[in-house]
């Protein structure tokens, strides 16, 4: 507590008595006994994407070998097998959100293609001329670009709520910014290149109070917290499965019923309809209007071991592991001297962005690749963000269940080799 | 740390921190934008052509040591020489950084340039050595957006 204090962080809500054993935790990711260069692995690029552990990659392997089917349309036993635990998934993935159906689920493949999805069914729908989308200026590109291409379709406008010099959201401007134009709002949960946690449940009140519906971008926020969709009353969550244990190429879109009934599909194809004829296609009910062809069922299966696996550890001790790394390692890299921490709002995610001296953060994780520790250097796909601060790039540590404070040690000395060598 | 060293040789490190024809050229008929969209790495570089010869080459922009470094030592081995030079002596430097175990004739004909001889061993730090050449080449050309490394 006294740590959270100096660093400015806030304390963390989770109950502390919910700890995890790292060291049986590493055991479970096969890739964390690999050596790079003949130095262990530190990994610390969560943020960009997870490592997988056994559980995870046993799944999709017994898939393939046990179950393989295409699913929806056989009447053969595996692909009865194979949509059986397909579906499952949905349900799961409805737990992991505490979505009010399981047909509010729709499975994509990642947070980009579901705000592509709903930008263009929605939002083409929705939104037009002289229309306004309101985001943040802490969003990822994927937040950003979906909605400037239907603002350049469409002639509407969009409008960025501003952040502070911590990295915090100015909820006030935000506010002033929701006006009757405002046709959309697409928020980040957390931000991948600072780390900042939004008060989204705020901000959805706002938005509400004046019927406008709100996308939340959870990519950086279900590996670290627990997401209700119902209390934060949202219209729309995505997430990716790679960023929280699972495989690359699956996400999750929830949206709320009464939209998604509304909304024009995305893409056409086979299993998005009911019938079809050459005059007319009638489409098929939800979820499965916007799961249009043969999804990637491997990495639905995947996903599924990956919430099950996170689910077993509890998100409350996983967020209470990786918040007492984030308070360790703020305190540590703050010591180091000519060390600029990018990212420093008090309600923060296990993200450290920092600029180091006028070392550009490419050399940095050069140097500290060769150490064997993995990080992020460049503008993480956050451009306005680093002109926001005024800097080209950062290099950027993040964390994970499987990370200790070990691993903090690895990087700070890391840092000292990176002044030894640039010198 | 020896193939570090070999990347970071002591006179990359010294023009990456004193680059030299560090400035905007007011005397410039050609000018191009490079930009590495990877890394955020962005360099303009300048140019005075005097009929085929560049009579002056110049600068600015933000980037990491390596590609501060090779801007810097590209403006001092292209002042003076004709177009046709410039260009083969980037197809040179640029079989040098993506090439591995060089010929000692490669590293004569490149002079200076040679210190970059440690870039072939991170390949993903080519594109930071290369970026002022490819942004001397769209100069050359009078491109009028940005040349990106991708």
């Amino acid at each position: 507590m006294t740590l959270a204090t100096k660093t400015g962080l806030a304390p963390h809500p989770a109950n502390s008595l919910a700890e995890i054993d790292v060291h049986s935790i590493r055991a479970e990711f096969p890739i964390l006994k690999r050596k790079i260069y003949g130095k262990p692995l530190v990994y610390l690029d969560n943020a960009a994407t997870s490592q997988k552990p056994r559980f995870v990659l046993d799944a999709i392997e017994d898939y393939y070998e046990k179950e393989n089917a295409n699913i929806h349309r056989g009447v053969h036993y595996l692909s009865e097998r194979a949509t059986a635990d397909y579906e499952r998934v949905r349900v799961q993935a409805q737990r992991f959100l505490n979505a009010a159906k399981s047909s509010e689920i729709i499975f994509v493949r990642g947070t980009t293609e579901a705000i592509n999805l709903v930008a263009q069914t929605y939002g083409r729908a929705n939104v037009g001329a002289g229309d306004e989308i309101l985001i943040t200026a802490m969003e990822h590109h994927s937040n950003i670009v979906p909605w400037q291409m239907l603002c350049g379709e469409k002639g509407s406008k969009l409008r960025v709520a501003p952040i502070n010099d911590r990295g915090e959201l100015l909820l006030d401007e935000f506010e002033k910014l929701l006006g009757p134009k405002t046709k959309i709002v697409a928020i980040t949960h957390v931000s991948n290149a600072l780390g900042s946690v939004n008060p989204v449940k705020r901000m959805i009140e706002m938005a509400h109070r004046r019927n406008i519906p709100v996308l939340v971008d959870g990519a950086q926020a279900v590996p670290h917290m627990s997401v209700d969709v119902q209390a934060l009353d949202c219209d729309f969550y995505a997430f990716s499965g790679h960023k929280v244990y699972g495989p690359t190429g699956i996400g999750v879109l929830y949206g709320k019923t009464a939209l998604l009934e509304a909304m024009p599909p995305y893409q056409g194809g086979g299993d998005m309809i009911s019938s079809v004829t050459f005059e007319k296609t009638t489409y098929n009910k939800l979820p499965y209007k916007f799961e249009a062809g043969t999804p990637d069922i491997a990495g639905v299966i995947g996903l599924g071991a990956a919430l099950e696996y996170v689910a077993d550890v509890g998100l409350d001790a996983i967020a209470a592991h990786e918040h007492d790394l984030l308070v360790y390692a703020t305190e540590k890299l703050s010591a180091i001297p000519r060390l600029r921490l990018i990212g420093t709002a008090a309600e923060k995610a296990g993200v450290l962005s920092f600029v180091l001296d006028d070392i550009h953060p490419h050399d940095i994780g050069t140097i500290l690749d060769q150490e064997g520790i993995a990080i992020r250097t460049g503008h993480h796909c956050s451009q306005p963000v680093m002109d926001r601060f005024c800097i080209p790039a950062t290099a950027r540590a993040s964390f994970a269940i499987y990370n200790t404070r070990e691993d903090v040690d690895a990087l700070v000395k890391g840092i000292r080799k990176v002044r030894e060598v640039l010198g | 740390m020896g193939e570090l060293r070999d990347l970071y040789q002591e006179v990359i490190l010294e023009h990456s921190k004193a680059p030299r024809n560090y400035k905007k050229l007011a005397a410039a008929n050609h000018h191009a934008e490079g930009f590495n969209p990877l890394c955020g790495d962005r360099f303009t570089v300048y140019l005075d052509l005097e009929g085929d010869t560049v009579r002056d080459i110049a600068f600015e922009g933000s980037g990491c040591a390596i590609s501060k470094a090779s801007a810097s030592m590209m403006t001092q081995s292209i002042k003076g020489k004709t177009v046709a030079e410039a260009e083969r002596l980037f197809e040179n430097f640029h079989k040098f950084v993506t090439t591995q175990n060089h010929a000692e004739s490669d590293s004569a004909e490149l002079g200076k340039l040679a210190v970059f001889s440690g870039v072939a061993e991170f390949p993903a730090r080519v594109k930071c050595a290369t970026l002022a050449w490819h942004t001397l080449q769209a100069a050359l050309e009078d491109k009028q957006e940005a040349v990106s490394t991708e």
